[in-house]
């Protein structure tokens, strides 16, 4: 049977659109089941608050399951809380004690900004997937599926870098403001793929030019990999830094023949 | 009187329709195309497809979505697979199998010119997605694996680990984003559909509201597409994504679109059960896990002893008992009701007897560990993340739960909806699966439209409007349309009761889960239309929206939503009162065998009800549409 956590102190980040300065507000939640997500907490305190006439908490979330990378949230200053390899959507009260204090704020990075509360704008992640976070394939034309086998190593390599969540964790865990985790699993995934090879060095250029106007620069903390809650490695950085390499030195040679 | 709907199904055999149907279109120029533009309101798998797909065509896309971004849409959280005729298995599949497996797992209840032109391009989108880079899971030769899936008889379901949906949206997302940065479509993110607009009977545009900033404008193009998923969020609990709702589809059936089948909507079986008060929506898990995991109940309801020291011959293993040859992958609406059954005979499992074992020790003991985490591995994680126990040890518990929704706004064989140049894709739509969806078959279906089906028909609509300028979005039917919406948002503001959104929104879904849920009467419709009207009266007078229209403002959005919910679930009563028959989702407990199964009546409700606006969703007119079966022999779905 569910146990009831009780005396939660919540530290909430409030700040009423892109320009107030915000503030840190305290709300006291009495009691609540264990059984309850992080997020049911805060549906529950924001109707408390409706119910007081006062304004709800703002904040992202959608799929409820871990999925879709909508919620974000540091809480207690960790991206997405304290349990490993997870989704803020997915920590459940049971993790936390009675008599603990939370502080809640937005995901805290410069490419990010607040829209609202703990809303941030994570568009920036979209600005690199367009500048080359794709394989051109138009429909229609594709050929058999089976007619390239792609050897189960590749393909599962490909996957673990493809289930990238773009919640953003990985930018406001890291001290730089860098979304090299975010940048290098796209292209890990694409570029490891045979049906990646014939843009390549071009999509690696395009895609790290374009996170640099937005994001900070790598340094390898490696903050990222531990806030990541699909656990993406590290190496995908690697993967991406040695193909920029490559592109930058292919490209010279290109221009030196035309 | 009724008004007999006409499908527009092309001539010839069924297996011929798409063929002549895409010999005799009619084609836009490819210079002619830049001068036709088209409105996509959702980036799901239906929507970003179609907007994408569209976008290289040439024609000018404006694309619509209430999330940050595209890749949020609640398509992603499929988990199981895809389904494709392309028998790379070898074991029997084919296009015309697929086609009659849908039809029969819909319970008779679908057109079959749209099922089977679906069933034919579902080859076409596994090629497709495999081109753009969907790392679907492979054999070690490097070729794709399938898995068999609930309701079918063969190995036709391409997957990613338990994530398909995500890298199948994400597929589409990031060929809507190359579209995006070649300026092809014009992205409107965080802005929602408030209004559908018509001019002259045609769709004009649409009026939105800036969900930053409250602003609310109009947009108008040559034709206008709704991917805007299902209404599985009616119920309040279900496994649909906080966001989902049927605002869109709602507003364009008060502007004239006929809303088809309300009463259709799918329990998927495999959900972990609700365990407190708090909560706020119930997570699904694969029915892949019905490939290994066994389900059973304790033959005594008083079962006190732990799990594991339930020996076999206590234990009631009812889906192999019952359905000797399908098993435990019998279809979702069959296994829903054996497991509601099984509770409601207080043989549930768990702290508040609610759900019924999903078994894997079995499994374990055959295949190893390994292949078993393999198989599942992330989607035990998860559960053990929601439940706090390890199904490695225990078993799981499940109970169904609210997933899908068949019904949805009428469409024709070009998906356009009763409003000429208004369309209809995915979920949105009601087209392919009858009275029952089957597995794996909704990301084949919103694929399917925004790839493949769309992308010709619209062009068929578009062709003879050649330079006839867009409506200008002065006109007064958008005037009038954004004053009305104006005017809602405020009124929700000024209401200035007690109760929240989420308070009515948990209200409404009780009455609809409790007497338009897994199973129906008349005696609990008519009771639900009685108390539905008086709490959409309450919610009218003592609604508490705090804020202000002017900002960010996720409460006002709420009650918008749950406006629409209050008048849909009043229209899927009714639409349920009137069929007096069970089939699929739909289980009246009037009509039922002796063996407790749907018993459907084919002499008086083969057809589609589509219901028409009539300014208050408790006198909505019911129109037909007979459903004629020209190859598919009309049989009671048996799974024996």
């Amino acid at each position: 049977m569910s146990n009831h956590l009780k005396d939660i102190t919540l530290k909430i980040w409030r700040q009423s659109g892109p320009n107030d300065g915000g503030h840190f507000e305290t709300y006291k939640v009495d009691e609540i089941s264990d059984e309850a997500s992080f997020l049911e907490m805060l549906d529950y305190l924001n109707e408390r608050l409706i119910n007081e006439g006062n304004e709800a908490i703002v904040f992202d979330h959608d799929c409820r399951e871990g999925i879709c990378g909508t919620c974000s949230l540091m809480i207690n200053g960790q991206a997405h809380g304290p349990e490993r390899a997870t989704a803020t959507c997915q920590l459940h009260m049971r993790k936390f004690q009675s008599g603990d204090s939370i502080t809640i704020e937005p995901w805290r990075a410069k490419a990010f900004p607040i829209v609202k509360d703990l809303m941030v704008d994570r568009s920036a992640f979209d600005r690199i997937i367009e500048s080359g976070g794709f394989i051109t394939a138009p429909t229609g034309g594709a050929p058999d599926a089976n007619l390239i086998p792609i050897p189960k190593p590749v393909a599962d390599a490909a996957m673990d870098s493809a289930e990238c969540i773009g919640c953003g964790a990985c930018v406001a865990a890291c001290p730089n403001g860098a979304a090299n985790l975010f940048t290098s699993a796209k292209i890990a995934h694409l570029n490891l793929l045979p049906q990646g090879q014939a843009e390549r060095y071009k999509r690696v250029e395009a895609m790290v030019e374009t996170m640099d106007e937005y994001f900070g620069s790598c340094t390898n903390h490696g903050e990222c990999e531990a806030a990541c809650p699909k656990e993406i490695s590290i190496d995908v950085i690697a993967l991406a830094n040695s193909d920029y390499r490559k592109a930058k030195i292919k490209n010279r040679k290109q221009l030196a023949r035309n | 009187m009724s008004v007999e709907l006409n499908s527009k199904a092309p001539a010839g055999p069924l297996s011929d329709k798409w063929q002549n149907y895409k010999a005799d279109v009619k084609l836009v120029n490819p210079n002619n195309k830049r001068k036709f533009k088209v409105i996509v309101v959702g980036t799901g798998l239906a929507g970003a497809s179609a907007a994408a797909t569209l976008a290289e065509l040439g024609y000018q896309v404006d694309a619509f979505t209430f999330h940050d971004s595209p890749r949020r849409a609640h398509s992603i959280a499929a988990q199981g697979g895809i389904n494709a005729a392309k028998n790379y298995q070898g074991d029997g599949d084919s296009v015309h199998r697929l086609f009659y497996d849908t039809i029969k797992g819909g319970d008779f209840r679908a057109r079959e010119s749209n099922v089977h032109r679906l069933a034919e391009v579902s080859v076409n989108i596994i090629d497709q997605m495999v081109a753009q880079g969907v790392p679907f899971a492979r054999e070690y030769g490097g070729l794709l694996d399938n898995r068999s899936f609930g309701g079918a008889q063969v190995s036709r379901t391409f997957y990613a680990r338990g994530q398909t949906g995500q890298q199948l949206l994400l597929g589409a997302y990031q060929q809507l984003a190359r579209q995006i940065g070649l300026g092809g479509v014009r992205l409107f993110n965080r802005t929602e559909l408030v209004d559908v607009v018509t001019i002259e009977g045609r769709a004009a545009g649409i009026v939105v509201r800036d969900l930053m900033t409250g602003e609310i404008t109009s947009h108008s193009a040559h034709a206008v597409v709704l991917a805007t998923g299902g209404y599985g969020n009616v119920f309040f609990l279900s496994t649909n994504a906080m966001a989902c709702n049927v605002t869109a589809a709602w507003r364009a059936h008060r502007k004239g679109a006929y809303f088809a089948n309300p009463c259709y909507t799918q329990i998927h079986p495999t959900c972990i059960p609700q365990s407190d008060e708090f909560q706020s929506k119930l997570t699904l898990m694969s029915e892949s896990l019905r490939n290994d995991g066994r389900v059973w109940v304790p033959k005594n309801p008083d079962e006190t002893r732990p799990v594991d020291q339930i020996p076999e011959e206590d234990r009631d293993y009812y889906l192999e008992r019952l359905y000797p040859s399908y098993g435990n992958l019998a279809p979702r609406d069959i296994s829903s009701r054996a497991a509601k059954r099984a509770v409601d005979r207080g043989q549930g499992v768990g702290p508040l007897k609610n759900g019924v074992y999903l078994d894997f020790s079995d499994a374990i003991n055959r295949l190893g560990k390994n292949v078993v985490e393999e198989r599942y591995g992330n989607l035990f994680e998860m559960y053990e993340r929601i439940a706090g126990e390890n199904p490695y040890d225990v078993p799981m518990r499940m109970y169904p739960a609210s997933h899908y929704t068949m019904g949805g706004l009428w469409v024709d064989y070009e998906l356009m909806t009763t409003i000429p140049g208004l369309y209809a894709a995915g979920e949105a739509n009601f087209s392919d699966h009858g009275a029952n969806r089957l597995g794996a078959s909704a990301l084949m279906q919103g694929l399917a439209d925004g790839y493949f089906v769309l992308p010709y028909t619209i062009g068929n609509y578009l062709a003879p409007m050649l330079n006839k300028p867009v409506p200008g979005t002065d006109h007064p039917e958008f005037k009038a349309a954004e004053s009305a919406a104006r005017e809602r948002f405020t009124g929700y503001l000024n209401v200035k009761g007690t109760r929240s959104p989420d308070w009515f929104h948990r209200e409404v879904g009780k009455i609809i889960w409790d007497y338009c849920g897994m199973e129906r009467t008349q005696q609990g419709l008519e009771k639900a239309l009685s108390e539905l009207p008086a709490l959409y009266d309450e919610f009218k007078k003592d609604l508490r929206v705090t804020g202000d229209g002017e900002s960010l403002n996720q409460t006002l959005e709420k009650a918008g939503r749950v406006d629409d919910f209050f008048q849909l679930g009043m229209l899927m009563c009714r639409d349920a009162l009137d069929r007096n028959e069970s089939c699929g989702g739909h289980f009246r407990a009037e009509y039922q065998t002796d063996e407790g199964e749907a018993l459907r009546d084919d002499d008086k409700f083969c057809h589609v009800a589509a219901w028409e606006w009539t300014g208050d969703p408790m006198s909505a007119k019911r129109n037909v549409e007979e459903l004629n079966y020209e190859t598919v022999h009309l049989a009671t779905r048996s799974y024996k």
